[in-house]
């Protein structure tokens, strides 16, 4: 079928606990999201059958649409009047995704493309082994052989250089004999994507006891990354490997029309094919129980990193233990007793599913989640950076400005839009509690757009664009994007109550509105515009994105929230105070308008 | 009748359970089909390859990777002794001679003519598996173990650390809402399953491990003291491997939480009796909760029930809420209202309204309570 006739649609994301389907239909010349469907994801006992929790999705989405899609365990294709659909296509991170241990000579070089690479493809990187780690030899072996991969990657050395380093890992390799994760009897997958020169000698050592895959070099040079041909053979041994070792997946890859993809993949093409369709730089975040995922495109370059122990459940306790509980106490706007705070977490811990019933707790949810972003954040400006150990020509005008290799690509100020997922921001009871917790965490400066992905519809749009781009932007502007509106944040720092900024926002429609942003200070301004203008004139020592004291105007969105002015400078930093601390807090989440009185 | 679907934890008098006990990696089973078993009675074994350290020769004999073959006096699979010289130069004066010692017993695994490297290898060694509970083995998993099968009581806990032990049952508490204290503990309680109240503190674990204590059985423990005692925050519930000197097992939460009368009585039932406890815990997939195994019947049940696993509730169960601000309240379900109501959070949530003891009648987040058996 060719991609034109596309007009029906269905998508599931097979999740860990949960399995989402939704239907989308071309109306007129554009696509919309019409029914969704949910059932608990069968990969473990008793079912053991992925597809049975996918059938049970898509049943639901029959029963709402009244569309007849399955015949039996078939999904009927093509559509045909009230009956079948054209495509039916999938993404999966159930039984934990895909785990994967990096290798590469130097950590900082081939061992952080390696991981670039491995996060790129959707893969949880457990662990990046480098000849430099710091660990010994024999640690680096035992480390190995502890851990249980789906697959590893293997890489070190530009083309045509030293072997040795690359050739002692593999040796290493070889001794541990690592066993992969599931299906004890098949050999470890291992992606060799280093020197060119060491491929006789990788053969050697690691070709009778392991499933090696060569591939082209992913650092070929200092100066050049080549994440792709590995990243490809990551996404064909997931398929062709992991995939069939899971329950029910060989089922589930003769019921699709297109490849199936690990969540975060799809997730990250979604993420791509937005960002380049706007010229916008773009930071999109996934929150959920166990793990955080961050997806980034800045100056067209991708990035992905997953916090594998950050979250709002079953993670929440590690939150507490990697942020420290006052980095967690600090968001609270009320006094709380360290034993009640541990006590709490470590119950959401054991009992993940259970939910905040007073405000109280829900600010203690959100007081994690602040950090969990945070961390995630961090995590993920460290990693996406440029390449390092890349030859620089310096003259004597740069000495000032030494800025070295691997300098982070994200940069707050030239961010455009920020996309949060993952039930803490996709669900809580006020959309303004969701825009101040990504404002918190991420510290926006300037002009950013914001919007949540209110039912966690980006995997299946992801996995979608392969087919069809049009059909995926189309759903992902009109149904998949909850836009919250715009935050405007002066970077710069004043005495309280100073004048931070003047500002005028005009919509399409001729209505302005106008007013002085003061250091110290939120305001809240409605808007729900899908655009309109602003005109922002910082105070002099502030800047808006055209440098200090300078006039901006652009185009901004409004949203569900509108507008939020967060004349709280950048740096932002609390107060040390704590009773202080808690009166602005108090100050701001009221003109915010964030909890009930 | 209404009925909603929930979690909880198992908490049975008697019941058929079966227990699979599988090596890690490939071994030798020892056990035959329709054998009865001992607890501590071993199952299976298997040889764990020995842990390799690599020996860099040619950078320690300060030579050229492909001419360690001249220097060294082993070869790949001969067998060596911890001090024993494997590879030695030969230069013109004796003074600057350099031997390399094996710095431990076992066998050279491979010799690396373009790195240099000599890899030695540990001797293996061997990984029994025990039966873990008294039972008849059911089924051979050939080369990795059996599946025991075996009737008693199976009481599940929310959260526990350490691992698999055995002992007898000493109810060190009269009542469920009593604290453990480090009082309680005496020398009668060396290798024994201590069950106390609502809480153990950090001294009374402490006095427990000093005294040989196998495991502890409580209602709730503070977080503040796991942290202590373990040395570090448990940040991911995947418990099971701490060695701290003994097993603890948490039956309702953190805090101070009187455990649950039914399951209190039950193990005062079996006061005495030899216990299977393991405090492993894994709440993310495949969940696994700490548990309390007592083979046999307790002296007033005659009849062993299946796991019928009824994962509901309806108006008339016991249930006990979980969570903030009645966290550990104890009530009666008096009605489920199938629609979405908004909560003091603002949140919409199903709910259902709960009678508690003095015949108030709370809402409360169906997410936010657990059942309690009848």
């Amino acid at each position: 079928m060719s991609k034109k006739d596309l007009e029906v649609i269905i998508a599931t994301d097979c999740g860990s606990t949960t399995t989402k389907a939704i239907l989308i239909e071309k109306k007129g010349d554009t696509y919309r999201q019409t029914f969704r469907g949910e059932a608990p994801t069968t990969v473990e006992a008793p079912f053991e059958d992925v597809t049975k929790g996918v059938l049970n999705s898509i049943t639901e989405v029959e029963e709402l649409s009244g569309r007849k899609l399955l015949d039996g365990e078939k999904i009927i294709t093509p559509n045909n009047g009230n009956t079948g659909a054209d495509i039916y296509v999938s993404t999966s991170s159930a039984g934990g995704g895909l785990q994967m241990m990096v290798a590469g000579a130097v950590k900082a070089m081939t061992g952080e493309s390696a991981q670039r690479c491995a996060l790129g493809a959707g893969a949880i990187v457990m662990d990046v082994l480098a000849s430099n780690d710091g660990r010994a030899d024999h640690e680096k072996i035992e480390r190995i052989r502890q851990l249980r991969p789906d697959m590893m990657l293997l890489s070190g050395g530009t083309d045509g250089g030293t072997v040795t380093h690359v050739v002692e890992l593999a040796q290493f390799l070889k001794a541990a004999d690592p066993k992969p994760r599931l299906g004890a009897s098949y050999k470890l997958p291992v992606i060799y994507a280093g020197n060119n020169k060491a491929h006789e000698k990788i053969t050697e050592i690691l070709g009778d006891s392991t499933a090696l895959i060569i591939t082209e070099n992913l650092r070929p040079t200092l100066e050049r990354e080549n994440l792709m041909p590995a990243r490809h053979k990551i996404h064909d041994i997931f398929l062709e490997h992991v995939m069939q070792q899971a329950p029910g997946y060989p089922k589930l890859m003769k019921m699709v029309g297109a490849p199936i993809m690990p969540t975060p993949a799809a997730v990250g093409t979604m993420t791509e094919k937005f960002a380049k369709a706007n010229n916008f730089n773009v930071l999109a975040v996934d929150i959920g129980g166990a793990t955080t995922d961050v997806f980034s495109v800045f100056n067209e370059v991708f990035n992905r990193t997953v916090s594998a122990n950050l979250g709002m459940s079953y993670s929440i306790s590690n939150v507490m233990a990697e942020a420290g509980l006052a980095n967690i106490l600090r968001w609270l706007p009320f006094d709380i007793e360290e034993q009640d705070l541990r006590n709490r977490l470590k119950n959401k811990m054991i009992r993940p599913t259970t939910i905040p019933q007073t405000v109280e707790d829900l600010q203690i949810e959100h007081a994690v989640a602040r950090e969990a972003l945070r961390l995630a954040f961090d995590q993920h400006k460290a990693l996406a950076v440029g390449l390092k150990g890349v030859q620089q020509e310096r003259s004597i005008s740069d000495a000032f400005d030494q800025t070295s290799s691997g300098a982070s690509l994200i940069n707050v100020m030239k961010l455009d839009y920020v996309i949060g997922s993952g039930g803490i921001l996709a669900h809580s009871p006020r959309r303004t509690q969701s825009m101040m917790m990504m404002i918190d965490a991420y510290q926006p400066e300037g002009i950013t757009r914001m919007a949540v992905d209110s039912i966690f519809m980006m995997p299946h749009l992801g996995v979608l664009a392969q087919i069809s781009e049009k059909a995926a932007l189309d759903v992902f502007y009109h149904d998949c994007l909850v836009r919250l509106g715009t935050c405007l944040a002066p970077k710069g720092l004043a005495k309280e109550g100073q004048l931070a900024m003047e500002w005028e926002v005009t919509t399409p429609d001729g209505k302005k509105e106008a007013g002085q942003l003061r250091f110290g200070d939120i305001l809240h301004v409605p808007l729900d515009s899908p655009k309109a203008k602003l005109v922002a004139r910082p105070a002099s020592g502030f800047d808006m994105g055209s440098g200090p004291g300078n006039k901006v105007e652009a185009e901004i969105e409004g949203g569900v929230v509108g507008l939020v002015l967060d004349g709280r400078g950048r740096p932002f930093n609390l107060a040390k105070d704590a009773s202080r601390r808690r009166a602005d807090l108090g100050k701001w989440y009221k003109s915010m308008g964030m909890y009930p009185v | 009748m209404a009925h909603a679907y929930t979690p909880g934890l198992k908490v049975m008098p008697c019941t058929l359970f079966r227990k699979k006990r599988l090596l890690p990696i490939p071994g030798k089973v020892l056990v035959a089909d329709g054998k009865e078993v001992d607890a501590t009675d071993m199952v299976a074994q298997t040889e764990l390859p020995g842990k390799v350290f690599p020996l860099n020769v040619a950078n320690r004999l300060g030579c050229m990777p492909e001419e360690i073959k001249d220097f060294l006096l082993k070869k790949e699979g001969d067998p060596v002794k911890k001090g024993e010289t494997i590879a030695e130069n030969k230069p013109f004066f004796k003074f600057m001679k350099t031997a390399i010692d094996s710095p431990i017993d076992g066998t050279v695994d491979s010799i690396s003519h373009l790195t240099g490297q000599m890899m030695l290898r540990e001797p293996p060694k061997v990984l029994p598996l025990q039966a873990y509970v008294k039972g008849r083995v059911v089924e051979v998993t050939p080369d990795f173990g059996v599946t025991i099968e075996s009737e008693g009581t199976f009481i599940q806990g929310i959260f526990g650390i350490g691992g698999e032990t055995n002992g007898e049952i000493l109810m060190a508490a009269k009542s469920p809402d009593e604290e453990l204290m480090p009082e309680a503990l005496t020398e009668a309680c060396r290798g024994k399953i201590v069950i106390g109240g609502k809480h153990a503190g950090l001294t009374t674990i402490k006095r427990a491990v000093e005294l040989g204590v196998k495991a502890i059985v409580v209602g709730g423990i503070h977080d503040r003291d796991l942290r202590q005692l373990l040395g570090y925050d448990i940040g991911v519930a995947v418990t099971g491997t701490e060695q701290v000197g003994l097993t603890v097992i948490v039956t309702e939460g953190f805090g101070m939480i009187p455990m649950a009368e039914y399951t209190f009585k039950l193990l005062a039932s079996r006061n005495g009796e030899k216990a299977s406890v393991s405090g492993a815990t894994q709440i993310r997939a495949g969940v696994m909760r700490p548990e309390i195994i007592v083979p046999g019947y307790p002296k007033n049940v005659t009849e062993c029930r299946k796991d019928q696993g009824r994962g509901w509730i309806e108006p008339g169960d016991p249930i006990r809420i979980i969570r903030e601000p009645h966290f550990g309240v104890i009530g009666t379900v008096k009605s489920l209202p199938p629609e979405l109501t908004m909560i003091g959070s603002e949140s919409h949530a199903r709910v259902l309204e709960v009678t508690l003891d003095g015949g108030e009648v709370i809402v409360i987040p169906r997410a936010n309570i657990e059942v309690l058996e009848k």
